[in-house]
């Protein structure tokens, strides 16, 4: 898994690994923010920016010191405890710099850090032993494919408002249901590249 | 009583919980509020570790285990935790029980482990651990938040085997490796157990938990 380029995990990242799509991260926000285009265009451009960042100090932290001193198994909690301090500041410095995306992004920001594909994409980058530049390929390439899932579904989710949908399958089932359609349609790149 | 809650959003939603008391904590964190088919929490590692029933089976052990960890002692410190810095207090004591749990299973269970893979970690980050620990044990007694951890673990554990059960089943047409549909009349349908499977399988479920239910409601706004 070592020689594959940065270009190459960064394409399947978004189509054929889709963080969302196989891997089922980032689900929660997925279902719960999915309602409008707008919001949705929002929350994808905030997860990518936090994803690609947090991987690369993830990266850092992890060959830097955790290796070094023999503190891998505390991986878990130094991972979110960045994310967690990361997503903190970019708030604060967002807000002061420009009120304008603060208020785009503000509400979206909070809701990262408790979002699995932001951890999930850093241990994916220590399990497969990703070099630096891999790891920022894989980063940046999971945000856009998370962005692109929840924007096609929140346009998918404005057309079913007009659909008579059976009672027991009224938002989440049918959510999970489109969803099933959209992976399957991803499944169709499948023989494109692939990482595992 | 349990019943009386306004409709749930994502942590802080079952803020309200008041007729907790035991057996009744129980039901509502296994059945009334059913952490992933009622309330939707925790779908992450619903959907990727159910491929086997076996994988569905830990993962729902595991939660269990975080889940009454972590609210016993958010519980224990709830009056020593300053209001301001709860959060990262309660992240620091999930991420410790997950570790533990992480460092069990890759001593003894090691092919389990790998299976798992990232998964397991991400039970840090799975809402139902938290939204149990910011809604139910910051406001009440060590005792009933074990209880009321188990019972959402436990709702959680019967979900995950009942779609792994079925993934499995359908996928491979076996149950714990042992093949109970025969291929000399079933075709194992490879789908369900990739990724656009699970979807399926989750969907169906909060369907037909829906249905048993009845309307909800909140719904008739």
């Amino acid at each position: 898994m070592t020689d594959t380029s940065a270009i190459v995990i960064l394409i399947a990242a978004i189509l054929t690994n889709n963080i969302l799509l196989t891997n089922f991260l980032g689900m929660c926000s997925f279902v719960a923010c999915s309602g409008q285009i707008a919001t949705a265009v929002g929350l994808g451009t905030a997860v990518t920016f936090v994803l690609t960042m947090t991987t690369m100090l993830n990266f850092a932290i992890y060959h830097l010191v955790l290796v070094p001193a023999g503190l891998v198994h505390l991986q878990f909690i130094v991972f979110i405890a960045v994310i967690a301090a990361f997503v903190q500041f970019v708030e604060m410095f967002v807000e002061r710099f420009s009120p304008r995306l603060y208020f785009a992004l503000g509400i979206f920001l909070p809701l990262i850090t408790v979002n699995c594909a932001i951890l999930g994409a850093s241990l994916f980058m220590v399990i497969r032993k990703y070099s630096f530049t891999q790891s920022v390929g894989f980063g940046f390439g999971a945000g856009v494919g998370w962005a692109l899932a929840i924007i096609l579904m929140a346009g998918l989710r404005q057309k079913m408002m007009y659909s008579n949908i059976p009672e027991p399958f009224r938002q989440v089932p049918i959510a999970m249901i489109v969803t099933c359609v959209l992976a399957m349609a991803f499944m169709g790149f499948a023989g494109m590249v692939s990482i595992q | 009583m349990a019943d009386k809650q306004p409709p749930t959003c994502l942590s802080c939603g079952a803020g309200g919980l008041c007729g907790g008391r035991g057996l009744l904590t129980l039901k509502d964190g296994a059945w009334t509020n059913n952490p992933l088919a009622v309330q939707i929490l925790g779908i992450c590692s619903a959907l990727a570790v159910t491929n086997r029933l076996e994988n569905s089976l830990v993962m729902g052990a595991a939660l269990i285990f975080v889940c009454v960890g972590s609210n016993l002692f958010v519980s224990l410190l709830r009056k020593h935790t300053p209001h301001r810095i709860r959060m990262i207090a309660e992240v620091a004591i999930i991420a410790t029980f997950v570790i533990l749990f992480d460092q069990l299973l890759k001593a003894f269970y090691w092919d389990m482990s790998k299976q798992l893979g990232p998964y397991v970690g991400l039970i840090i980050t799975n809402c139902i651990v938290m939204g149990r620990a910011e809604a139910f044990a910051l406001q009440n007694p060590p005792l009933l938040s074990v209880i009321d951890g188990a019972a959402n673990g436990f709702g959680y554990a019967v979900v995950l085997a009942i779609i792994g059960f079925f993934r499995e089943l359908f996928g491979t047409g076996q149950i714990f490796g042992h093949v109970v549909l025969s291929s000399e009349w079933y075709t194992p349908n490879q789908l369900m157990i990739l990724a656009p499977g699970a979807f399926f399988a989750l969907g169906i479920v909060i369907a037909v938990f829906n249905a048993i239910k009845g309307p909800e409601p909140e719904e008739k706004k």
